[in-house]
């Protein structure tokens, strides 16, 4: 019976060290590998005949500016849908060289999503067929989802500022 | 605007000896409901390659979210899916209700399918109808939104708004169902049954309608798992996975419905796959309104103060009723930190947030997952090899609002 | 089935003032004119958003567009005479709506339907124009988020009064040549 504390059984006897910190926050298990394994692991998942984890739901992208060293993490969402069980499984990479491979060989589902990634917080995705901006223009030359841009567009000059609480 | 169409597609070298035509199918065509752009390679009238572009209406709803407050960030969920908005709010909420571990009564559960199923009809209302105004049937359009009509006054009762809706608060409803409201449902549920037999018998089994829809826009269930696709599209190729039974909430372990699910994933069965979801969403409204009757009726939110307003005369003569007041709307409360994934059955499939809270006012992060940005991608590949004017019909039956695509 | 029955209350639009006599009347060209073009004006639906499907229920049965004259929408630029933009135009769309404007033949008007493209609405965000005045100019901005059916009508018959009193040499007046030029309009 799949249950959150036999996939992670099944993990640590197949890469043991590879991944660590599990924590199951509202009853979803999340765990975390290093970047270079990533594919390792979502092959593993996706493959083995028990698990069955062949669903991507989503990828995503958190900004820490604070952790130095680890300030990207890219967060999988995987989905068993035959028998309706999900698992978190997230990848840290430095803001410095944010390269991470990307997933678009095992899923199809990743090819917009790591797009919109790279579009929004810089991740650069090793091996994506068509790595380019989706949802800002094309000449935007910043990654405006990271903490530091501001949400408002600093070229109005009509809008005062005091006014509205800036 | 040569400008605008090198911006996905690469040129080779040769084409001016090329064969084939490149056509812009551009972000303002009548029938593109929403803004998408398509560069098509046309031999004759054969699609070869498309390129799609989306983005056209970016509103950085993540990066708004980062800067509002929980009950502040309902109206941009409303933005969403906007045929269907009261499944969005809904959604958030239990999202936040799952983050603060609230615990919600039968009643406010049963009012929420209500509410729910009723958008859910809304919405294939409009996508269903809009097929029928692109193969050229616009009567269908007109009988169906009538109906529509009166779903919007039952939102307007509840909530006061139409589209909109901003519906609920976290923790259950502002206020209580009136009896306006459920003679408005009486009425709804006696009147509907009737037109949506009219619609289906002018569709259904109309051969122009048939030939012009079986066998086109078809997707096999493995790609379509690989693309991500949930919801009708998904139920029309033949795998019954809905969020309603897989991963159950709001209380639908409790009703009785079955899920339809289509053989081929053509556009005809997409079709059909709808029409069966309206049927199945107007048994889900009657068994909730049979259920609500045995029931407390005065109950209509949850009982946590720290999140759900009180009322108006308590604040003004009650001083813990003041400082609840007070520390919802500055802010002041206490939101556990950690991250949360919920979702819910949208209109067109598994609508997710991935809410991460650091305890502030507003949270740190807040990723939708937005169904029609998902299997959007599958487009090229489903019109490949197919004609101009079925491209067009596919992209109509896939169901694509543009705010959820582009959020 | 009830009886078929004739609309005996049929609404006649007033004639203008003039001077009548046995089988002629006289008044002025602007106002022929305008009270022709104010009765068969073309809208061209640029719907993006929201505000959209509130454009739908406002062409179906319940609340009416076509008994205003616009009973047929055109969705090219050249044979339509009013732009009514709907819905939020973000940064990568507004070139697309410069282009459509400049493609449209005197005479035309704009109407901004909605709070998102009149001022930007609810998104001030660094993808979203602050409002079409900012690349177009705009006759009518219709308030609201989304605006009731009812409020799109009444910004249509703003639209209908401005079409039906606008002097026939506006178009070529200096004044109209520097509002265009004043957006970078030739």
């Amino acid at each position: 019976m799949l249950s959150n504390e036999y996939i992670q059984k099944k993990l640590v006897d197949k890469f043991g060290e590879a991944v660590f910190q599990f924590s199951e926050p509202y009853g979803m298990l999340t765990f975390e590998a290093d970047k270079e394994n990533n594919l390792k692991v979502l092959t593993f998942l996706k493959e083995d005949p028990e698990l069955m984890f062949t669903y991507l739901n989503d990828e995503t992208v958190v900004h820490y500016p604070d952790a130095k060293g680890k300030e990207l993490a890219v967060v999988y969402l995987l989905q068993n849908i035959y028998a309706g069980i999900r698992v978190r499984f997230k990848v840290y990479t430095d803001i410095q060289k944010p390269d991470v491979f990307t997933a678009t060989s095992l899923f199809e589902t990743a090819n917009w999503l790591e797009r919109e990634a790279y579009d929004f917080f810089g991740v650069n995705f090793v091996g994506h067929p068509n790595l380019i901006r989706i949802m800002n223009v094309e000449e935007m030359d910043y990654h405006p989802l990271r903490k530091e841009f501001p949400l408002e567009d600093q070229t109005r000059i009509d809008k005062d500022d005091d006014m509205f609480g800036r | 605007m040569n400008q605008k169409q090198k911006q996905n597609i690469q040129l080779p070298e040769g084409s001016l000896g090329k064969q084939t035509s490149t056509l812009n199918l551009g972000p303002t065509h009548p029938a593109t409901h929403g803004v998408f752009q398509n560069i098509l390679e046309m031999d004759g009238e054969r699609i070869i390659d498309a390129v799609p572009t989306v983005g056209f209406i970016h509103r950085a709803f993540e990066k708004i979210a980062e800067h509002r407050a929980y009950y502040q960030i309902t109206p941009l969920t409303d933005r969403l899916n906007y045929c269907s908005s009261p499944i969005n709010n809904m959604g958030w909420h239990m999202t936040v209700e799952k983050l603060i571990g609230a615990n919600l009564p039968k009643r406010v559960d049963y009012m929420r399918v209500i509410i729910m199923e009723l958008a859910r009809i809304a919405d294939h209302l409009v996508c269903n109808s809009v097929i029928g105004v692109d193969t050229g049937a616009f009567s269908g359009f007109i009988y169906v939104f009538e109906f529509r009509e009166l779903i919007y006054e039952i939102f307007e009762e509840v909530c006061g708004s139409r589209l909109t809706t901003n519906i609920g608060r976290i923790g259950g409803f502002e206020r209580n169902f009136t009896d306006i409201v459920f003679q408005k449902l009486d009425h709804f549920l006696k009147t509907f049954p009737k037109a949506m037999e009219e619609f289906e018998t002018l569709f259904n089994r109309n051969r122009i309608f048939m030939e012009r829809t079986i066998g086109v826009g078809g997707i096999e269930a493995e790609r379509a798992l690989n693309y991500g696709f949930t919801g009708p599209n998904l139920r029309a190729t033949g795998i019954d996975y809905d969020i309603r039974t897989a991963h159950p909430y709001s209380s639908y372990q409790d009703f009785d419905f079955s899920v339809p699910v289509g053989t081929t994933g053509d556009l005809y069965d997409r079709f059909l796959v709808r029409n069966a979801e309206i049927w199945e969403s107007v048994s889900l409204i009657k068994q909730a309104l049979q259920k609500m009757k045995d029931l407390d009726p005065s109950v209509f939110h949850a009982d946590i103060p720290d999140f759900y307003l009180p009322e108006k005369e308590d604040v003004y003569t009650k001083m813990e009723a003041l400082i609840y007041h007070f520390k919802i709307v500055m802010g002041e409360t206490d939101i556990p930190v950690g991250e949360v994934y919920h979702s819910v059955e949208g209109g067109n499939g598994e609508l997710g947030f991935y809410l991460i809270s650091d305890g502030g006012r507003s949270p740190y992060r807040l990723h939708f997952r937005r169904p029609c940005f998902i299997y959007y991608q599958a487009y090229p590949e489903i019109i490949k090899g197919s004609m101009l004017s079925d491209a067009v019909i596919t992209m109509s039956s896939l169901n694509l609002i543009a705010g959820e695509l582009d959020a | 089935m009830r009886p078929v029955t004739h609309n005996t209350k049929v609404k006649v639009v007033e004639a203008p003032v003039g001077f009548t006599g046995e089988g002629f009347f006289t008044t002025k060209l602007s106002e022929a004119i305008g009270l022709a073009r104010s009765n068969s004006i073309w809208p061209l639906p640029f719907a993006t958003s929201c505000c959209g499907i509130e454009f739908m229920a406002t062409m179906a049965a319940h609340y009416d567009l076509a008994r205003f004259g616009s009973e047929r929408l055109s969705f090219s630029p050249r044979q339509c005479d009013l732009i009514m933009v709907m819905g939020t135009i973000s940064k990568k769309m507004a070139p697309v709506l410069r282009q459509v404007y400049l493609q449209m033949a005197e005479p035309r008007w704009v109407m901004a339907v909605g709070a998102c493209a009149s001022s930007g609405g609810i998104f001030d965000t660094y993808s979203v124009l602050q409002g079409i005045d900012q690349v177009i100019p705009v006759d009518v901005y219709v308030p609201g988020c989304p605006p009731r059916p009812e409020a799109i009508i009444d910004g249509f018959m703003r639209i209908q009064d401005l079409v039906r009193a606008e002097s026939i040499r506006r178009r070529e007046s200096d004044q109209y040549k520097e509002l265009l030029n004043s957006y970078g309009i030739q």
